[in-house]
């Protein structure tokens, strides 16, 4: 990718002209992302379940979420200071979650006590 | 508008790869988004924000989902609709994906054509891709209302099991619901701008008077891919998990 860019660098057009591609790689992801869809319904209509269909719901969620940025949006090809301006911060959500599923945890655990045992 | 004026060193200012290379754009006293242009700068900056927003309905999903002592209502059976004699889950949902992902590969077909300024089909694709979310927020009407006249879910509690469960669907795929009909009114203007020909004329933007161009269709495109990757995770952790 920095050799590709390095390159749209120094012909100093290839970026200001806009992200031109061609249409075969599109209709290629096009064609993934339908069958990674097809693959995260088949989890449900075969009704797989536990560990198996957790990690294989958010593989198939991360692929598609990939697939989706890197191509359709571009950021493949845009300049590393954009792409980590955008794609870092979503990534300290992850902070979030951690912490959201502690206080969650301990809800559940002071309900158990205060309502179900106690009513 | 008066402009400062730009000293002409001559030369091409070299730009290291990878991480010295980021430390030198955002450390240059000028533009951190080189090369970029502003309108896209700012859509990836809202579309920032929006992830943030997205986040955080989807995290309360997680929480209020982890932390409720009832069962929680089998979203599969829910979702279900009963074709041809028999109960097929999930399959409204199913479809609703498929047209969504197809409205995504016609938005970047659109884009493609924009920019090799082939204007008819530029402006097709781009309908063509309005008329999938068109269609998308359609099946998404007759969804909610089979919820809530047959199921009788209601925000604030349902048949099956917990309350939280209506609460955070009709929140979650609301707010995506409202994303995707303003993306249909957005590219329904771009369509009637790109088939009036202003991309090719360069007629100045209605709000910012810079003269226009292609990248319009580019910047509606990162909207519209927002849109469908916002659905990714909705399907994913709302309907699937």
């Amino acid at each position: 990718m920095a050799q590709a860019e390095g390159q749209a660098h120094v012909e100093g057009k290839a970026h200001v002209e806009g992200q031109q591609h061609p249409i075969g790689v599109y209709l290629k992801i096009w064609g993934w992302l339908f069958v990674l869809s097809a693959g995260s319904y088949a989890v449900d209509y075969f009704g797989l379940e536990g560990y198996l269909r957790w990690t294989l719901i958010l593989v198939f969620m991360m692929l598609k979420a990939g697939l989706i940025v890197a191509v359709f949006m571009h950021m493949l090809w845009e300049r590393l200071a954009l792409v980590y301006a955008i794609l870092v911060p979503p990534v300290l959500v992850l902070v979030f979650v951690l912490l959201m599923t502690f206080e969650a945890d301990y809800t559940f655990f002071t309900r158990g006590i205060f309502f179900v045992a106690g009513s | 508008m008066a402009q400062s004026t730009l000293t002409d060193t001559g030369e091409t200012l070299t730009r290291p790869d990878g991480l010295p290379g980021i430390v030198a754009d955002w450390s240059s006293d000028q533009r951190a988004f080189k090369n970029v242009p502003w309108g896209k700068a700012m859509m990836w900056i809202f579309l920032l924000s929006d992830t943030f927003i997205f986040s955080c309905f989807l995290l309360s999903y997680m929480t209020v989902r982890m932390s409720t002592t009832e069962p929680w209502p089998d979203s599969s059976a829910i979702f279900a609709l009963h074709i041809g004699g028999q109960d097929v889950p999930l399959i409204l949902i199913a479809i609703m994906t498929f047209v969504l992902i197809s409205s995504s590969g016609t938005m970047v077909l659109a884009v493609n054509y924009g920019y090799r300024n082939v204007r008819k089909w530029c402006a097709f694709w781009l309908l063509m891709t309005a008329l999938g979310g068109a269609t998308f927020v359609g099946m998404q009407a007759f969804e909610w209302t089979k919820l809530i006249v047959e199921e009788g879910i209601r925000p604030w509690g349902n048949p099956f099991g917990a309350a939280q469960f209506g609460s955070t669907f009709f929140m979650i795929t609301g707010f995506h619901g409202t994303h995707v009909s303003i993306g249909v009114i957005f590219l329904i203007a771009i369509a009637r701008k790109v088939w009036r020909g202003d991309f090719d004329q360069r007629r100045p933007g209605f709000f910012t008077s810079r003269k226009s161009n292609y990248e319009a269709v580019e910047i509606m495109g990162l909207y519209w891919h927002f849109v469908d990757l916002v659905w990714v995770f909705i399907f994913a952790l709302f309907y699937l998990w």
